[in-house]
């Protein structure tokens, strides 16, 4: 009788070692191997408004968290055992590798399972994945900040980085627009962000309460209080998709080249390292060659905003 | 690449052996379709005589057992507070026997796809290292229209590839186990009559295609027929269930869920095969749909195969097996639907060319 056996040893799929290697984001085609996640450790929970929290995270193990670097944009898969992953933008320093925050509205499945952990509970984190904002190339200009709503989340992190660095940056600008007085989260950091990190914050709501005394309106309202010079500013832009299109088309108008305005998209993920398809807008992976885009690459994926 | 020929009984009897010391899948006639046709399906199988090696095309393709179904990807066991995750990327070896050119190189597709880029993934390399892979050629069907797509060949992505010339079979081994399994077996070098009927059964398959697509600058027109209206004429049609997608060799599309244990003691993250055609495949928290329309979605899968994606470093990813054309439920074929993409287009041009010449 013909021995045809074969067998191919498992030894060739060496795989391991490189999940535990430091991401590197000079080279774009390292490869990594992302599929363990990183123990974290809800250490504090801070409720922002009705449905928005601000959850921080410590990863467990002190290897690990040396070892996890992000950079400001950059997102994270956050999984609670047993009910699945969602990606969360980082909106905290990336210079902290204490602590991680997210910012998280109780949207759907996974979100809601997280709203009913309490402090201590352990749940895991995959990345971080995603391209960044060009922090470095800003050098030496003026920024730009647009957010509205929930976008001030991803804004979290440039705006940490910025206070790190305030000397590379000339004159800093936040204009963050909400529905309702009550949806401005993160009012707590408004005075550190513009007295120690030398933010000038322009705020704005569409319906105001009883006690607001800032501007009513619709954020592109908030551009007739300011001149900038396009030739020297870099955008930022971050929140609803709607958004996107009349801040842009308004920077588009007053002279600021396509590749200086930075969006953030937001798509369902499901593996973040492109392969499941799910998050692609056209041609375009959002979690590999976003979720950072700059306008011009927005204005030629269809269907994106 | 090492060309060996080799009768049928013999070629049978190596086929027996490889079966029965391995976990081998081989098409085999699973049932008889509506007009009588046999179908036919890539099934376990434990001896020669099992496999049907002048089969037509099987229903579905060998995706599945590269890419199954349901695949998990990890596991976490909770004890009191916390949990452990264990991943594991081993997979048993199997042999795959009789795979079509067409469905090699969809799996040379899916090797771009899922090992290049930078994740590859790691279940997948598993899988793929440890299949065995024998293909056959074929006649086509009426209704195949590889060749347009230039799938008709391969010359890669196999350990043993088989081509019938007439009472013997001429062997192109691409590997090394291959060649040791092979030595056991009464093998001939192939004589000058022997290469002039390869050549012969090469063209004979080139000129059996009946339909044909054209698909030159296809990627171009995709981009400006974005708006067309012949989306939503095909998207009307479309049910949105997704069968395409699940017997396509090539659509690899996922959705990751998490289940718990019954014991509820652990949980598995597993994977699913997705369909871009599903309604909720782009639908985020919150319920927004970035592709509400079932002629938005049809229109991504057509934009996916045909345009060719970031991932597939713009080749066209159908291969032209026609299978979707074949399962779809409202007779969607992607011939009508490209040629009538194209015929729109055509046409206009006529009327522009047709035009009074001014010099």
């Amino acid at each position: 009788m013909h021995d045809l056996r074969f067998n191919i040893p498992g030894q060739d799929l060496n795989l391991e070692p490189f999940a535990l290697r430091a991401p590197d984001f000079q080279k774009k085609c390292e490869v990594m191997i992302t599929d363990r996640g990183y123990k974290c450790r809800i250490t504090n929970i801070v409720p922002l408004s009705g449905q928005e929290r601000l959850f921080l995270l410590r990863i467990v193990d002190p290897l690990e968290r040396e070892l996890f670097n992000f950079r400001p944009g950059q997102f994270l898969m956050l999984e609670v055992p047993g009910y699945g992953e969602a990606p969360i933008s980082i909106s905290s320093s990336s210079s902290n590798h204490e602590f991680i925050e997210v910012c998280i509205r109780r949207a759907g499945h996974v979100t809601s399972a997280l709203f009913e952990a309490r402090q201590g509970a352990i749940v895991s984190i995959r990345g971080p994945f995603g391209t960044t904002f060009p922090m470095e190339q800003m050098k030496g200009r003026n920024v730009l900040m647009v957010a509205g709503g929930l976008g001030i989340a991803p804004m979290r992190a440039p705006l940490f980085w910025i206070g790190n660095h305030r000397d590379w940056y000339k004159d800093v600008r936040l204009l963050y627009g909400a529905r309702e007085p009550s949806q401005l989260i993160f009012n707590y950091q408004f005075e550190e962000w513009q007295k120690v990190g030398n933010v000038t914050l322009h705020t704005i709501v569409e319906k105001p309460d009883d006690a607001w005394q800032g501007r009513v309106g619709m954020i592109t309202e908030l551009f007739d209080g300011f001149t900038f010079d396009p030739e020297e500013t870099w955008a930022i832009v971050c929140g609803p998709p709607v958004m996107f299109k009349f801040v842009c088309n308004y920077l588009d108008g007053k002279g600021i080249p396509m590749n200086r305005m930075f969006v953030s998209l937001e798509r369902r993920m499901h593996c973040g390292m492109g392969k499941c398809c799910r998050c692609m807008v056209g041609s375009t992976f959002t979690c590999l060659d976003g979720p950072v885009f700059d306008y011009w690459s927005v204005m030629n994926l269809k269907e994106a905003i | 690449m090492i060309y060996k020929v080799i009768s049928k009984p013999e070629f049978k009897s190596f086929i027996d052996a490889i079966v029965k010391a391995n976990t081998a899948y081989g098409p085999k006639q699973v049932d008889t379709g509506c007009k009588g046709e046999p179908v036919y399906q890539f099934m376990p199988v434990h001896a020669a005589d099992e496999i049907a090696f002048d089969y037509t095309a099987t229903h579905s393709s060998a995706k599945h057992l590269f890419l199954p179904f349901r695949d998990e990807l990890s596991k976490f066991s909770f004890t009191d507070g916390n949990w452990e995750q264990e991943v594991r990327y081993d997979a048993p070896p199997i042999v795959l026997i009789g795979l079509r050119p067409c469905d090699i190189n969809a799996v040379n597709i899916l090797d771009d796809v899922m090992l290049h880029g930078p994740y590859p993934s790691p279940y997948y390399l598993a899988r793929r290292k440890n299949t065995f892979i024998i293909g056959m050629d074929h006649l086509p069907l009426p209704d195949c229209f590889c060749k347009s797509m230039n799938r008709h060949t391969v010359n890669h992505g196999f350990n043993l590839f088989c081509s019938d010339i007439g009472d013997r079979y001429y062997l192109s081994i691409n590997s090394a186990n291959a060649f040791s399994f092979l030595k056991e077996f009464k093998l001939e070098e192939p004589s000058y009559e022997d290469n002039c009927n390869l050549i012969e059964r090469r063209k004979k398959i080139k000129h059996s295609f009946t339909t044909n697509i054209e698909v030159t600058g296809l990627p171009v027109f995709l981009d400006i027929e974005f708006n067309s209206p012949i989306w939503e004429k095909w998207g009307d049609k479309c049910l949105s269930c997704g069968t395409c997608a699940m017997v396509c060799p090539t659509c690899y599309c996922y959705s990751v869920e998490e289940r718990f244990d019954i014991d509820l003691k652990g949980s598995t993250r597993q994977n699913h095969l997705y369909s871009c055609n599903l309604v909720d495949f782009a639908q985020v928290a919150g319920g927004h749909n970035f592709r509400p329309k079932n002629g938005d979605r049809l229109k991504y899968r057509y934009y996916h195969h045909y345009r060719g994606f970031a991932a597939n470093d713009n080749q066209q990813i159908c291969v032209g097996c026609n299978r979707c054309g074949r399962a779809c439920l409202a007779d969607i074929n992607p011939k009508d639907v490209i040629n009538d993409l194209r015929l729109e287009r055509e046409s206009c041009m006529t009327c522009v060319s047709t035009s009074p010449d001014k010099t």
